[in-house]
C-alpha cells in the first residue's frame, strides 16, 4: 500500500524502458507494453484514489531517506486524483492509438511508443513527488519527450515542435531559477518543509521573484493566455494520436502544479491576501476564455479550431483557481477531469475523420453525421458537454465557476463565463451543422466511409459516454473527492 | 363564475414513480425509434406506443394530484445539496397533461404528414420529437430550479433538428437564430438560478414563493428580470420573440405541438412556476416587476396582433398570434390575483388546443394544395370543408368568442384585471379580441366566401391528418362547454391557483 505514490510513475517509466527491448523482437509488443503499463498505473492511481480517502494521504522515502533530505513522494486527495485522471485518459488514448499510428507513422511506432510512456511517467511524476526540483526533473522528462512525439507529424510538425521547445527551455529555466531562489531563502526542497519556512520570509525579496518565476513558467506550460502561443500549432500538427494525447492532459498537470503552488507550497493566504497571484491568474483567465473562444470561431481547420477551444478551457480552469475560493476551485478541478474527457474525445473524433477521409476542414465534414454515426454521437456529446448544456458534465464544471464567481462578487468572470458558453456554442454548432445538415456538393464524396475500426471506435465512444456519465454523476466526485481538496481554501 | 379559489387543503407528497415514468417513456421510446430506423412501420409504432401510454401515466396522477396528493419521487444528487427531483403538482401536472394529449393527435398527424410529402430523415425526426416530449415532462414536473434548468436547455437542444430539419439554407439560417435567441435565454437563466442559490442557499420549488423579501428590492428586480429574460425568449416575450416566426420552417407538426404547445409553453409555464414558487406573486407586486411585466406582455399583444395582420404566410400570421397568446398567459401570471392567475393557467391549455388546431389546418392545406399564403387560399372552403370548419372553431376561440374555450381564459384574465385593479390592462385585453379576429377572420372570409376555380371539389388531406385536427377542435369546444368535463383541466388549474395564493402547504 505504502508504495503506491512510487508504482503510479514507476509501471510507466519501466514499460517505457521495456518498450524498445520488446518493440525490437515484435513491433506489435510496444503497443501491447503500452497498453498494460498505462492500465496498471491506472488501477494503482485508482487504487491510490480509494485509499487516500479512507485512510489519509501516502508518503514514501525514495530510497529510504527521509525529507527533507531525501524525495519525498506523496499521494493526497489531490495528487491522487489527478494521476487518476491522467492515467485513465491516457490508457484509452493509447487504446485507440494503434491503428491511428500505424497509418501516419508507420516506421516510428515502437519509438511513439516508448516516447509517450516516458511522457505519461513525467507527468505522473508530476503529480505524485513532493519535491520541487524533482518536480522540474520530471517536468523536463515529460516535455523533452512532448518535443520528440509532437515532431513526428506532417511537415510542419517539426518546426511548432522546435517553437515550443524553445518557449519550453525558457519555462524550464524560470521554473529551475525560482525553486532556486527559494533555496536560498529556506533552505529546502521539500513542498511542506519550504511552506512551513515561508510565512517568516512573505516579505523577501528573493521569495516574490521565485513566485513570479514559477507562476510565469507554469503559466507557460499551461498555455495560460497570454503564454499559450506555442499552442495551436502543436496540437494541429502532431500526430492525432499524439496530440489526443497530450491536448486532454499535459496542460492540466501544468494546471495541476499551479494549484499544488498555491494549496501546498505557497498557501492561499500569501497568494491571495499578500500578493496578488491569484488575481493576476483569473483576470489572465478571462482574457484567455475570451479570446480562445473568438479565435476558435475564426478556424476553419478542425484541430486548430480544437487548439483555440484549448486555451479557452485553459481559462476556465485558471479563473477556477484565481478565484481561490472552494467553487471556483471545484469548478478548475471539475473541469480539469471533464475538459480532458471532452477534449480527448474530440481529438479522438478528429482523428477517426482524418483516419476514414483524410479530412481537417470543416468545410468537408459535410454528411459524416450519416456515414460515422457513432463517431459523430461521441463528438455531439462532447460538443454539448463544451457548451455547458445539461445534464454532460461541462454544465456542472460551468455551474460550480459561476457559482465561485458569484460567491467572489466580481460580475465581469460571471459574464465572461456565461458568454463564453454561447461563443462556443457558435462553433460547435458551425460544426453540427456540416456534420449533420448541409448538403454534399457531390453525395459520392464518402461512398465508402464508415465509422472507424473497434479499436478506435471504442475509446472515442467511451469518453464520449464518459462525458455524460460525468455529468450525471459529477455530485458523488465533487462531495466525496474534491470537497477534501478544497477543504483549505474554506 | 366563480373561481373556485375558496377550495383550500392542506397537501401532501408522496413517493411515486410515476412522474419519472412520464419522463422516460418517450426518451426510451426515442431509443428503439433510432433503432427500428429501416422499418418505419414499427418505428411509428413506437412513437403512437409512447404518446398513449404517457398519457395514460400522466393522466393516472390526475385524481390523486386533485385529493390533494402529490406523487414525487427525488433521483440522484446533481449538485451537493440539491437533486434531481420530480414532483407532480396541479400546476405541473396541468402542463403535463395537455401536452400529453395533444402529442397523441400530433403524433398520428405526423405520421400522415411526414409520409404524404415523403419527407427525409423521419427516424431523426421522430426520435427528436419524442426526446422533445421528455424534455417537456421533466420542465412540467421539475421541483427546483436545476431540474427545472435541465430539461430546459435539454428540450432546447432536442428542438434544433426538427426546427432545421429542412436542412435548406432558410432552414439552416432560422437554427441559428433560434439557437442564438435561446441560448442566450438559457445563460440568462443560469445566471438567475445560480444567484438564486447564492442567495437563498436553495432551488426547491415551494407555492407562493420561497425568496423573502429581506434581500431587497433591487436586488429582486434585477433577479426578476434575468429570469423574465431566461424564461421569456422560450416564451416569445417581445422583443425576444423573433426566433418563432423565423421557426416556422420547420415540418408543420413541429410547429404545431412545439412552437405552440410545448416550447413556447414550456415558456409561459416557467413564468408561472417563478412567479408562483420562487418570487411569490404578493413579492413580484411588491418590487414593482408586476407593472414591468403588464408593461411588456401588453406590448406583446398589442404589437404581436398587429403584426400578425401583416403576414401573408398562413404559418407566420399563426406564430405573431402564438406571441400575442402567450402574452396573456405571462400577464395573468403576473398578476396577484386569482382569477388572473386562472385565466392565465387555464389559457396554457386552451390555446394549446387552439392554436394546435390552426397549425393541423395549415399542414393539412399545405399537404392537400401545396399553398402557404393565405391571400391563395380563396374558396379552399370548398375543397376542404372540414379542415375549415376546424379552422373556424379555432379561430372562434382565439378571438374570445363562447362556446369555445377560449372564451373562458378571456373572461377570467379581465376580471384579473379588473380585481387586480390594472384597469390600463383592460385596454390591451379588449381590443385584442378585436385584433384576433381581424387577422383570423380574413381567412375564413376568403375559405368560405370566395370562390376560386382551384377549389372546386372535395378532397380533405390524408384522413389521419383530418381525424387529428378535428378532434384537436372538438377539444377546444368541450373546453368552453364542459371545462372541467374532460380530464379535469380546470380544477387543476384551479388547485393551481389555490396552492399559490392561499399558500397551502405542498
Amino acid at each position: 500500500m505504502s508504495h503506491l505514490p512510487v508504482l503510479i510513475p514507476i509501471t510507466l517509466l519501466f514499460s517505457a524502458f521495456l518498450i524498445p527491448l520488446a518493440g525490437y523482437l515484435r513491433r506489435d509488443f510496444a503497443f501491447a507494453i503500452a497498453l498494460i503499463g498505462g492500465c496498471l498505473s491506472a488501477v494503482f492511481s485508482a487504487l491510490g484514489l480509494l485509499v487516500v480517502i479512507s485512510e489519509g494521504e501516502l508518503r514514501y522515502d525514495l530510497g529510504g531517506w527521509a525529507p527533507p533530505i531525501g524525495i519525498e513522494y506523496v499521494l493526497d486527495v489531490l495528487s491522487a486524483f489527478m494521476a487518476t485522471v491522467v492515467t485513465l485518459v491516457g490508457s484509452l488514448v493509447l487504446l485507440y492509438s494503434r491503428r491511428s499510428i500505424l497509418q501516419e507513422a508507420p516506421e516510428r511506432v515502437v519509438p511513439m511508443y516508448a516516447l509517450a510512456m516516458l511522457l505519461l511517467a513525467g507527468l505522473s511524476g508530476i503529480i505524485v513527488t513532493a519535491d520541487l526540483f524533482n518536480l522540474f526533473v520530471f517536468l523536463e522528462i515529460a516535455s523533452l519527450s512532448a518535443y520528440a512525439l509532437m515532431a513526428v507529424g506532417d511537415e510542419r510538425g517539426p518546426v511548432a515542435a522546435f517553437r515550443y521547445l524553445i518557449l519550453g527551455s525558457i519555462a524550464g529555466s524560470f521554473y529551475v531559477l525560482g525553486v532556486g531562489f527559494l533555496y536560498f531563502s529556506t533552505g529546502s526542497l521539500n513542498m511542506a518543509d519550504v511552506a512551513q519556512r515561508l510565512p517568516d520570509l512573505y516579505q523577501s525579496r528573493a521569495v516574490v521573484a521565485a513566485v513570479t518565476l514559477i507562476f510565469i513558467a507554469l503559466g507557460l506550460k499551461m498555455a495560460l493566455f497570454p503564454l499559450h502561443l506555442w499552442l495551436p500549432d502543436v496540437y494541429s500538427y502532431a500526430p492525432s494520436a499524439i496530440a489526443g494525447l497530450i491536448a486532454p492532459i499535459m496542460t492540466k498537470v501544468a494546471a495541476y502544479a499551479i494549484i499544488r503552488m498555491l494549496l501546498t507550497v505557497f498557501q492561499p493566504p500569501y497568494l491571495r491576501d499578500v500578493l496578488p497571484v491569484t488575481s493576476v491568474i483569473a483576470w489572465l483567465a478571462a482574457a484567455g476564455i475570451v479570446y480562445g473562444s473568438i479565435m476558435a470561431i475564426a478556424q476553419s481547420d478542425f484541430r486548430r479550431m480544437l487548439a483555440y477551444s484549448s486555451i479557452s478551457q485553459i481559462g476556465y480552469i485558471g479563473l477556477g483557481i484565481g478565484l481561490a475560493n472552494p467553487l471556483g476551485l471545484t469548478g478548475a478541478l471539475l473541469h480539469i477531469l471533464n475538459h480532458a474527457f471532452m477534449k480527448a474525445c474530440l481529438f479522438l473524433v478528429a482523428g477517426c475523420i482524418r483516419f476514414r477521409t483524410g479530412q481537417w476542414e470543416v468545410s468537408q465534414f459535410a454528411g459524416l453525421g450519416r456515414k460515422m454515426p457513432w463517431t459523430m454521437a461521441a463528438f455531439t456529446a462532447s460538443a454539448l458537454s463544451m457548451v455547458g448544456i445539461p445534464p454532460a458534465a461541462g454544465f456542472f464544471s460551468k455551474w460550480y465557476l459561476l457559482l465561485g464567481g458569484i460567491d467572489a462578487g466580481n460580475w465581469i468572470f460571471v459574464a465572461t463565463i456565461l458568454f463564453s458558453s454561447l461563443l462556443t456554442a457558435v462553433y460547435f454548432f458551425r460544426v453540427l451543422e456540416q456534420v449533420y445538415a448541409a448538403q454534399t456538393k457531390d453525395g459520392s464524396a464518402y461512398k465508402n466511409v464508415s465509422d472507424p475500426p473497434a479499436g478506435m471506435l471504442l475509446p472515442t465512444v467511451v469518453l464520449g459516454a464518459g462525458v455524460l456519465l460525468l455529468g450525471v454523476t459529477n455530485s458523488l466526485i465533487v462531495s466525496g473527492v474534491l470537497r477534501l481538496i478544497v477543504a483549505p481554501l474554506q | 363564475m366563480t373561481t373556485g379559489v375558496e377550495m383550500s387543503r392542506v397537501a401532501e407528497s408522496y413517493f411515486s414513480l410515476a412522474p419519472l415514468v412520464a419522463v422516460l417513456i418517450s426518451l426510451i421510446a426515442a431509443g428503439f425509434i433510432l433503432l427500428s430506423r429501416r422499418r418505419p412501420n414499427l418505428r411509428e409504432t413506437w412513437t403512437i406506443v409512447a404518446a398513449l401510454c404517457k398519457f395514460t401515466v400522466v393522466s393516472s396522477m390526475v385524481p390523486t394530484v386533485l385529493s390533494g396528493r402529490y406523487p414525487e419521487v427525488t433521483l440522484l444528487e446533481m449538485t451537493p445539496g440539491i437533486s434531481l427531483a420530480l414532483k407532480a403538482d396541479p400546476l405541473g401536472l396541468s402542463f403535463a397533461l395537455s401536452a400529453s394529449l395533444l402529442w397523441i393527435f400530433t403524433s398520428f398527424y405526423s405520421i400522415g404528414y411526414m409520409r404524404a410529402l415523403g419527407e427525409h430523415h423521419q427516424t431523426r425526426y421522430f426520435a427528436s420529437f419524442a426526446i422533445c416530449l421528455s424534455a417537456t415532462m421533466g420542465i412540467a414536473f421539475a421541483a427546483n430550479l436545476l431540474t427545472f434548468l435541465i430539461f430546459y436547455e435539454v428540450l432546447t437542444i432536442a428542438t434544433y433538428p426538427l426546427v432545421i430539419h429542412n436542412e435548406s439554407a432558410a432552414a439552416i439560417s432560422a437554427g441559428r437564430k433560434y439557437l442564438a435567441f435561446l441560448l442566450t435565454a438559457g445563460g440568462a437563466l443560469l445566471l438567475a438560478v445560480g444567484l438564486t442559490q447564492a442567495i437563498a442557499g436553495s432551488l426547491s420549488f415551494s407555492a407562493g414563493g420561497f425568496l423573502s423579501p429581506s434581500i431587497g428590492q433591487t436586488k429582486l428586480l434585477a433577479l426578476f428580470v434575468l429570469f423574465l429574460i431566461g424564461v421569456g425568449a422560450k416564451a416569445g416575450l417581445m422583443p425576444l420573440h423573433s426566433w418563432l416566426p423565423s421557426a416556422m420552417i420547420a415540418p408543420t407538426p413541429v410547429s404545431a405541438l412545439l412552437h405552440a404547445v410545448a416550447v413556447v409553453k414550456a415558456g409561459v409555464f416557467g413564468f408561472a412556476r417563478v412567479v408562483g414558487f420562487v418570487f411569490g406573486p404578493d413579492s413580484v407586486t411588491q418590487i414593482g416587476a408586476t407593472t414591468l411585466v403588464v408593461a411588456v406582455a401588453g406590448g406583446t399583444i398589442i404589437l404581436a396582433s398587429l403584426l400578425a395582420m401583416a403576414q401573408d404566410n398562413l404559418k407566420r400570421r399563426l406564430a405573431y398570434s402564438t406571441v400575442g397568446h402567450l402574452a396573456y398567459i405571462i400577464l395573468g401570471t403576473a398578476l396577484a390575483s386569482p382569477a388572473g392567475w386562472l385565466g392565465g393557467l387555464f389559457h396554457i391549455t386552451t390555446h394549446a388546443a387552439m392554436k394546435i388546431t390552426l397549425f393541423f389546418c395549415a399542414g393539412a392545406i399545405y399537404v392537400k394544395t401545396g399553398r402557404e399564403n393565405i391571400s391563395e387560399l380563396d374558396g379552399i372552403g370548398k375543397q376542404m370543408p372540414l379542415t375549415m370548419a376546424a379552422f373556424a372553431v379555432a379561430s372562434l376561440g382565439l378571438a374570445g368568442l363562447p362556446p369555445v374555450g377560449g372564451f373562458i381564459s378571456k373572461w377570467f384574465l379581465v376580471q384579473g384585471a379588473v380585481e387586480s385593479g390594472q384597469l390600463m390592462l383592460l385596454a390591451a385585453l379588449l381590443p385584442s379580441g378585436l385584433l384576433n379576429a381581424g387577422y383570423l377572420f380574413p381567412i375564413l372570409i376568403r375559405a368560405f366566401f370566395k370562390s376560386s376555380k382551384d377549389f372546386t371539389n372535395f378532397a380533405e388531406a390524408p384522413p389521419l391528418m383530418v381525424m387529428a385536427l378535428l378532434s384537436t377542435a372538438t377539444f377546444a369546444l368541450l373546453l368552453g362547454i364542459y371545462p372541467d368535463g374532460i380530464f379535469y383541466f380546470y380544477s387543476l388549474s384551479s388547485e393551481a391557483v389555490a396552492s399559490v395564493l392561499k399558500g397551502v402547504a405542498p
